[in-house]
């Protein structure tokens, strides 16, 4: 039997110089870092940081891996999970309201539309990275984690990710049609691990 | 006996988690909990006879995630007439004298509604649909949706379970830390909604154990005049020694749980996490508890997808902006579907700090229906505030009703029959706070205490068809002293009669009043005053007029409204720098020869107020298409060429653009007057499935600046609406928008279509998964890398046609 856990951050320090490399733009432009402020300044309080996971045991025969709920076919998911027996699957999300934001500056500003895009897509990975690091403390041989859509991992995993965390009831995440999630600045991945290394 | 009828002196106890007993019972990772229905009946009827021995009244069926998203049509009637079926044979089973019940459970659909996902409203009623349906067919006694995490997607499934049934609905949803739902609603917007749209129980369940779900349940309870319901978690899960434990005992769940009855609560449960034992727990220990009497409030309040906006001491200000009436830019814009125009008039409205805005596009050569439905879904897809739907035609007001996400306002009712059967009925259906017009079919009555007669009718009427004096705000109707100079008066009179007589809420639409005369806002502010110190509750202005603005602040100063001034002071501190800023940058631009160069600075550093000023300034000497030859291209140019050498960044190159179009919109008004025509139309879109847009716009804005005549479909668009579009205005080049490697089929498509009904039309594509080769293989014409390569192949395929025409 598994267990869904679910988790609630305060939010992860900003990281400016990423939010500026997501946007295209290099350091100390002037007026861009100001209007920067302001944005963050904006979202400060529109964002949420949850995620909700469970570990399954992991079993590798060559290419195919059986995560318990699924058989995925995937070479490179396969090497990434080498000798790993357990794996952490999880779906995390900074919450709507950026998408809002984005969405409402697409018509009066794109700068700032773009700047909250680089704004979202900087907290969300900051987001998983402060999750995986704790995952790192609670379990020995972590391995990077690992998304559908990389590499020859189906996107379509999504659906089946998302089906069994219940991310929809628990933080809100949903899969379009075209498998797209929404809250857009949402992540779903693999994390590998071993129970018995030290 | 009706649950209904029970509710009114009982409390109800209801079921508690299925998932995690399931998963004991035997169900696997992956696997569909509803398919046990069908497949282990003996499991599933067991642990419902579990919770009827342990006292619940209402048990759910295990339908949770049953729609036809998930299975197909015949499964899901199956699996629901099993589900249903499991909880009759467990209530014939169980010995428990409580009276008892089964709910149909009706869980979200999984999928997000437009405009952040791809459900649209109508598909998602038609989802609900099926599964109400059909527990309505295998005979559940209610309906309860629960663990809703969106305000939009929770008014579906209610509207969709009153148009299948007339089963009493109740409706429950799941919060987040900060006591909001996933998309933003609050619970004191909830309950205006749900209210309004007439549910019978209104909720909280999921999301945390009883104690943090108490500053919820407290605020459903200070606005709900229907009962409250609540299912907890039994806290969050933990796994202890490879075992899943929640932080939350039988014990504690019980008397936390009792607590919130004690505050009122009158339906009780658990959710994720809680057992038989929780529920055994809870009815022992609720037994001998006093039910409280569910009590009226007499909140007047609408809502939009965020938060309430109450109708109390503090006066409402409506903006008026968005109506056709008199604004000739408003009506192109209707007109041509520039939805951007009516958009940026939304947002500047409320930076402006209107609470509401009106929404009004009643113009005879429109379809008013589409139009207003859609303006309406796409003003609420960038403003949060509440919206006054504004029209006279009843088809267009039901159809924006049922689309709005939360209680809008209503314009307007009237005392005439014929309306009031006309709109009633949509308030009663949909919910609102309708504008009721004193005048009948004897016109406006010249006396207050006539529209104060009227009034009377129009509630007598309301009450009829079991709509709340709450639900309804009576407008006695401004009008001219310029006709009549007593009719200022009358119309104070009239607003302190109702206030006072009827003690129902009023609204005016204040300026009005000083038709026909010179300087017009100095009277508007002095009435405005009046009015609101004769207890007007709202008014329908145009925040733009400063003396309104002032009399508004002043008067919420004066009379204790604004604590510590903070508004007041805000709202003047803003006032002389907006003064002194246009002197000074009116000053500066004095000089013609010396704006030339201004206008380019101002340009390229992006400063748009400044770049307004220039413009304007220039446009009194200059040709419109001099000043774009001349200055606007250069400076463009100047900021393209430094993006393409890398030197200039794409923030540097939209600031430009941004200002350039402010410079644009001062030059288009001219050159609409003096026939000057700009270069050829473009049709632009994101691809079907595919719902990024910030490329797409980025290369609109681009292409604007450089005088093409844009249309901008969106994003997620059918290859037939584009077809089509490209048809229509004959145009030479269509840009396409695909981000995701799934959406470039659809971008394949919409080529092949525009290829097969406008041969003539190039083909330009650009996107994150796209490259040159790629382009090619799809069929495009060019691939523009970025927004700047974009304008140089639309450029490209202009001079072209320019050439074709001259040899031709």
């Amino acid at each position: 039997m598994y267990t869904i856990l679910q988790k609630s951050y305060s939010a992860p320090k900003v990281n400016v110089k990423e939010i500026l490399r997501y946007a295209g733009v290099k350091e100390g432009d002037g007026g861009i870092s100001e209007l920067l402020k302001e944005c963050l300044i904006e979202v400060e309080n529109e964002l949420v940081y949850r995620v909700c996971y469970a570990e399954f045991n992991c079993k590798i025969y060559g290419e195919i891996i059986d995560l318990e709920f699924v058989k995925i076919n995937s070479k490179n998911l396969s090497s990434n999970l080498k000798n790993a027996n357990k794996c952490i699957v999880f779906c995390a999300t900074i919450g709507a309201k950026i998408d809002r934001l984005i969405a409402k500056y697409s018509v009066i500003s794109p700068l700032k539309a773009l700047l909250f895009q680089a704004i979202g897509a900087e907290r969300i990975e900051s987001l998983c990275n402060l999750f995986n690091n704790e995952i790192k403390q609670s379990y020995n041989a972590v391995k990077p984690r690992f998304s559908p859509g990389y590499g020859d991992l189906r996107v379509e995993l999504q659906r089946e990710i998302i089906e069994v965390l219940g991310a929809n009831k628990r933080i809100g995440v949903t899969l379009n049609e075209s498998l797209l999630m929404s809250p857009s600045k949402s992540v779903t991945a693999f994390i590998g691990a071993n129970s018995s290394e030290k | 006996m009706f649950i209904k009828d029970y509710l009114k002196n009982n409390l109800i106890f209801l079921d508690g988690g299925m998932g995690t007993m399931l998963q004991k019972n035997g169900l696997k990772a992956g696997e569909l909990p509803e398919r046990f229905n069908v497949s282990n009946p003996e499991i599933v009827t067991s642990i419902h006879k579990a919770y009827f021995d342990a006292g619940s009244n209402v048990i759910s069926t295990n339908t949770f995630g049953a729609n036809v998203l998930k299975y197909n049509e015949k499964e899901l009637e199956n699996i629901i007439k099993s589900a249903v079926q499991n909880v009759k044979t467990a209530r014939e089973q169980s010995k428990g004298s409580q009276p008892k019940w089964i709910a149909l459970d009706v869980g979200p659909t999984g999928r997000m509604l437009a405009p952040y996902g791809d459900l649209s409203f109508e598909d998602a009623v038609n989802v609900f649909k099926k599964t109400v349906e059909f527990g309505v067919k295998y005979g559940v006694d209610l309906i309860l949706i629960e663990t809703m995490t969106d305000s939009y997607e929770t008014k579906a499934a209610v509207i969709a379970s009153k148009e299948c049934c007339n089963l009493p609905i109740f409706v429950s949803n799941a919060f987040g830390e900060d006591g909001c739902l996933m998309t933003g609603a609050n619970a004191f917007s909830l309950v205006t909604m749900l209210e309004g749209l007439g549910v019978d129980a209104i909720g909280a369940n999921c999301s945390f154990g009883p104690k943090q779900l108490m500053p919820i349940i407290d605020e459903y309870l200070k606005h709900s005049s229907t009962p409250i319901l609540v299912e907890p978690n039994a806290g969050l899960p933990r796994v202890v020694d490879g075992k899943t434990v929640y932080d939350v005992t039988t014990k504690e769940f019980a008397y936390d749980v009792c607590t919130l009855i004690n505050k009122g609560v009158r339906i009780v449960g658990g959710c994720c996490g809680t057992t038989p034992e929780h529920i055994r727990e809870l009815v022992n220990s609720a037994k001998g508890l006093k039910v409280a009497p569910i009590e009226k409030k007499n909140v007047t309040a609408i809502s939009s997808y965020t938060h309430a906006v109450e109708f109390n001491i503090e006066p409402i200000l409506i903006g008026e902006r968005i109506n056709p009436t008199g604004k000739k830019k408003l009506k192109e814009a209707l007109k041509n579907g520039d939805i951007d125009y009516v958009l940026k008039e939304a947002v500047t409205q409320q930076e402006k700090g209107v609470h509401v805005l009106d929404v009004n596009v009643g113009l005879p050569e429109i379809n008013e229906v589409q139009v207003l439905t859609d303006v309406v879904k796409q003003v609420q897809s960038i403003v949060d505030l509440p919206l006054q739907i504004d029209t006279s035609n009843v088809s267009a007001m039901e159809s924006a009703l049922r689309i709005y996400n939360g209680k809008p306002m209503i314009n307007s009712v009237n005392g005439k029959e014929e309306s009031m059967q006309a709109v009633f009925p949509l308030v009663k259906k949909y919910g609102g706070l309708v504008v009721c017009l004193t005048l009948d079919e004897n016109g406006i009555p010249q006396t207050a205490e006539g529209r104060l007669e009227i009034a009377k009718r129009i509630l007598a009427k309301a009450k009829e068809y079991g709509l709340d004096k709450k639900d309804l705000i009576f407008d006695p109707l401004a009008l001219t002293i310029s006709a009549d100079k007593n009719s200022g008066i009358e119309t104070i009179k009239a607003v302190k009669l109702i206030t006072e007589e009827l003690g129902a809420k009023t609204s005016l639409g204040v300026s009005n009043v000083s038709f026909g005369l010179p300087n017009r806002d100095a009277i508007n502010g002095a009435f405005f005053t009046m009015a609101l110190n004769s207890g007007l509750s709202c008014a329908i202005m145009n925040p733009n007029s400063m003396e309104m603005m002032k009399a508004y602040h002043a008067f919420k100063a004066l009379n204790g409204l604004d604590e510590n001034f903070l508004d007041y002071i805000k709202f003047t501190s803003e006032l002389p720098q907006t003064v002194i800023g246009g002197e000074v940058q009116v000053q500066e631009a004095k000089s013609v020869q010396e704006a030339k160069t201004q206008l380019q600075n101002a340009i390229i550093k992006g400063l748009k107020e400044r770049t307004a000023v220039i413009t304007q300034e220039l446009l009194k000497t200059q040709e419109p298409l001099d000043i774009i030859e001349n200055e606007i291209i250069p400076a463009l140019n100047i900021v393209g060429k430094g993006f393409e050498n890398k030197t200039v960044y794409l923030p540097q190159l939209l600031m430009s653009a941004e200002a350039s179009k402010v410079a644009f919109d001062g030059i288009k008004e001219k050159m609409k007057n003096s026939g000057v025509s700009s270069k050829c139309p473009i049709v632009i879109a994101t691809v079907k499935g595919d719902i990024h847009d910030i490329g797409k716009n980025i290369v609109k804005l681009l292409l604007e600046n450089y005088g093409f005549l844009v249309y901008d479909l969106g994003k997620d668009v059918a290859p037939e609406k584009i077809a089509e579009k490209v048809l229509a205005l004959n145009a030479p080049i269509v840009c396409l928008s695909a981000l995701m490697t799934t959406t470039v089929p659809s971008m394949e498509q919409t080529i092949k279509l525009v290829r097969q009904k406008a041969p003539w039309c190039k083909v330009l594509v650009g996107g994150a998964v796209l490259n040159k080769d790629y382009a090619n293989q799809i069929g495009a014409d060019y691939y523009a890398k970025d927004a700047m390569e974009a304008v140089r192949c639309a450029e490209e395929i202009q001079e072209n046609i320019v050439k074709n025409n001259e040899e031709k």
